[in-house]
């Protein structure tokens, strides 16, 4: 279950960024910030000319040691990019579970993208969207 | 009947309650206790009175039922600290009354206190959430053995169901939807007949057929609270009444399975969302594109947030587009938040799309039809009492702003004056729309009852915006190498101005490259220029005899131009380097395609040259041949004449 879930414009500024309600958000925060530089070395070592081939799942950007957070990423084809902190300690994540919560991101997003009323590069306020990260997201009782 | 109210009113008069209060304020008791599982207390308020403490109402459906009644928080508080029921720690029945007739009196607007409650007061109002109410109330049929109305706005829905269940009438009263009905505000909406006992209702649902019409028209005038005294129940009756058939003038067969009043599309506003689909798209089978339905929305005034809330409910399969039920749905959410009602959190289920297609057919009117039908409007009721609808909506609707038109007159004929004003502005522009009809353009039809405000709020907003006129720079460069090339004195200093156009190739990324191609380019050009000077279509002749005066020109120029070049790409880097990124991004493309074809021609050119001059140079070499052969000969014969002198 994601601990924290954001989605990073082309522009690096955040979209929409939303953790489980701890004492210490930021630091979740700076993780999303730290893995950027990860995703934006990934983007860039794949090479120029395979754009297409490129994939969009990115995978395990930024272990920790201490916290047993990870961090994934998932770049769209117009350099949007999710970032995912996980916490591995309760359950071992599997690599496809990973994917389609990025899959489940990237639908959600793109219905978002379709609302007129939304202005690309606006934060994103769909509750349909927060309604679906909820369902992703660590419970928090 | 008038109960004394006990000890719990701090000041110690007697409360007096009318009898219709007193019955719904025991009603209401019943239920909260009820709902706790404490006894009935509907009986006499003697009973109630002679055992003041015996009976309470819990605490859970007492608050239930004050946040029902919509007052704030603090409101609330003071209201519960008022009737003593925190002195005494429970609301006893006479706290509970004096808390309803404190609710009653800040529903008037009356500051909490309790003078208030010594004048006469309306009753309160509830409104609760069906969930809540179902939860708390359980049926209604089980509490008291009579079909009570429960004090909330979903009432309707319960008014709604019974009234089916047992007699369906059709009320051919022109009802206004649910929506239309509460122009001025919520509360009206609620008022439903409180614990006046269905049966009453049911009665008198004759007589109120053939008067709901002019009825209404108290309704319609902003009612102040005030109107709202005890004496004045029967008419507040009749206009409950006739509210709630209104909201039962929908199709019988789909009424008893989704109770949601608000959110459920009459007639006739089904035909104005639908003429109004049409406006937008002339085809109803086919769907409206995310930025007209963007533009058309926007002039609602309601906020961005809202309306994208309200795109993402209404559009189901999140295609950014929307079909005719999507169409419905977000329009009539549109037009019920302008009423002021709450967004759901999700599509009421009489909005879906599906529930939509089904219950209402789509209408078979064909688009030819369509304008005869809005030129017999006038003559038609529905479309007027649709206009006083749409009018009463309007009212509240101050976006689609309304020119000048009365909305509180309540006259028929002021009405119809309007209309038929409205109309043969609608005439003239009828000819022309049905002209426009196939085209997207986003003037409404006209019609009477789609009020020319909104018409004319739709034309304002709807000038497409011209784009912007493209930059024209390269066209002075391309016209320049064509044109310098056919019109060229043989000027250096024209010459010189041939120059700006390679200028713009450097910011391509080989700028080398393209240096030497615009110094090759411009050599032949340079080259032609002065043999075009002489005569428009070059001779193969005159190449070859142009070509030697013009190697010095080259050769002259040579050193100008790399120089020039050097200049001009360090200027022109910096110049794009720091303007706007996007402009020279263009300018240069149609550079540089220009250049391209400058550069095609000059290479078509250099081609036909290279052609003839390996033509004159076979040529020559022939006669080098011959020339050769001569002089061997000539050779030979002054062997022939020196072997003589030799010996």
């Amino acid at each position: 279950m994601a601990v924290c879930v954001a989605v990073i414009a082309k522009e690096n500024y955040p979209l929409y960024i939303r953790s489980i309600p701890t004492e210490n958000e930021l630091k979740f925060h700076y993780m999303v910030h730290t893995s950027l530089d990860v995703v934006d070395e990934k983007i860039s070592a794949m090479g120029k000319a395979l754009v297409d081939q490129r994939e969009l799942y990115l995978g395990l950007l930024y272990p920790t040691e201490d916290y047993k957070l990870c961090s994934y990423g998932y770049v769209t084809n117009s350099k949007v990019k999710f970032v995912m902190v996980v916490d591995s300690s309760n359950t071992a994540l599997r690599d496809n579970e990973i994917r389609s919560m990025f899959r489940k991101l990237h639908n959600s997003y793109t219905d978002v993208m379709c609302n007129p009323f939304y202005n690309p590069g606006d934060r994103i306020q769909s509750r349909a969207f927060d309604s679906m990260v909820t369902s992703m997201m660590v419970q928090v009782c | 009947m008038e109960a004394a109210a006990g000890g719990g009113c701090g000041s110690g008069q007697p409360l007096l309650l009318s009898e219709g209060e007193q019955q719904c304020y025991s009603e209401l008791f019943a239920r909260c206790a009820g709902a706790a599982g404490g006894g009935p207390g509907s009986g006499p308020p003697e009973a109630a009175r002679a055992v003041p403490g015996a009976v309470s109402a819990a605490a859970g459906p007492v608050a239930d039922l004050f946040r029902a009644s919509q007052l704030p928080a603090e409101t609330l508080h003071q209201i519960t600290e008022l009737c003593g029921a925190k002195r005494v720690g429970y609301f006893g029945p006479t706290q509970f009354y004096i808390a309803l007739k404190l609710i009653a009196a800040a529903q008037s607007g009356l500051p909490v206190r309790i003078e208030s409650i010594k004048c006469e007061l309306p009753l309160p109002r509830f409104m609760m959430s069906k969930t809540d109410a179902e939860i708390r109330f359980g049926n209604p049929a089980e509490l008291h053995g009579t079909k009570v109305q429960i004090p909330y706005l979903i009432t309707e829905k319960n008014t709604f169901k019974r009234m089916d269940d047992e007699d369906k009438q059709e009320t051919q009263s022109p009802t206004m939807s649910p929506l239309a009905s509460p122009p001025s505000s919520p509360p009206h909406y609620q008022r439903v007949p409180l614990s006046h006992g269905y049966s009453k209702l049911r009665s008198s649902t004759e007589q109120m057929h053939p008067a709901p019409y002019e009825a209404r028209q108290p309704l319609v005038q902003p009612e102040g609270p005030s109107s709202g005294a005890p004496g004045a129940k029967p008419p507040r009756h009749q206009a409950s009444l006739i509210r709630s058939f209104s909201v039962e003038r929908e199709p019988h067969d789909n009424n008893s399975n989704y109770p949601d009043e608000p959110w459920r599309i009459t007639e006739e506003q089904r035909e104005y969302y639908v003429n109004q689909f049409r406006s937008l798209q002339p085809d109803p089978s086919s769907f409206i594109s995310g930025s007209v339905a963007k533009n058309f929305f926007t002039k609602s005034k309601l906020s961005i947030p809202e309306l994208s809330y309200i795109w993402e409910l209404s559009d189901a399969d999140c295609d950014g587009a929307l079909t005719l039920p999507e169409f419905c749905a977000a329009f009539h959410l549109i037009v019920a938040r302008k009423n002021g009602y709450p967004l759901p959190e999700g599509l009421p289920p009489t909005l879906q799309p599906e529930y939509l297609q089904a219950a209402f057919p789509k209408p078979k009117r064909e688009c030819s039809l369509f304008d005869s039908y809005s030129e017999s409007m006038p003559a038609n009721q529905q479309p007027r009492e649709l206009n006083r609808m749409e009018k009463l909506s309007i009212k509240d609707m101050a976006d689609f702003p309304v020119p000048a038109q009365d909305v509180t007159s309540d006259d028929k004929q002021a009405l119809k004056s309007t209309a038929d004003e409205a109309l043969p502005k609608d005439m003239s522009e009828d000819p022309a729309t049905s002209k426009d009809s196939n085209s997207l353009k986003a003037r409404p039809r006209s019609r009477s009852y789609s009020s020319t405000s909104i018409e004319e709020a739709m034309k304002r907003g709807e000038d497409p915006p011209t784009p912007p006129p493209r930059p024209q720079k390269t066209h002075s460069r391309a016209s320049s190498l064509d044109l310098n090339k056919v019109f060229q004195p043989s000027v250096p200093a024209t010459k010189s101005g041939l120059l700006p156009p390679p200028p713009a190739l450097p910011p391509r990324p080989c700028p080398s490259q393209s240096e030497q191609a615009s110094e090759a380019e411009i050599h032949p050009q340079l080259n032609r220029a002065p043999s075009q000077a002489a005569d428009s279509s070059p001779t193969k002749k005159d190449i070859p005899y142009s070509q030697p005066p013009s190697k010095p020109i080259r050769r002259k120029f040579r050193p100008e131009n790399p120089a020039t070049e050097n200049q001009e790409p360090s200027s022109t880097v910096g110049g794009p380097a720091s303007a706007a990124t996007g402009k020279p991004h263009t300018a240069v493309q149609k550079q540089s395609s220009k250049q391209k074809k400058a550069i095609q021609t000059a290479i078509r050119k250099n081609k036909e040259a290279n052609a003839v001059l390996a033509r004159l140079n076979s040529e020559l070499q022939q006669q080098l041949k011959e020339v050769h052969q001569e002089r061997i000969a000539l050779e030979n014969q002054l062997e022939q004449l020196r072997p003589v002198t030799v010996l």
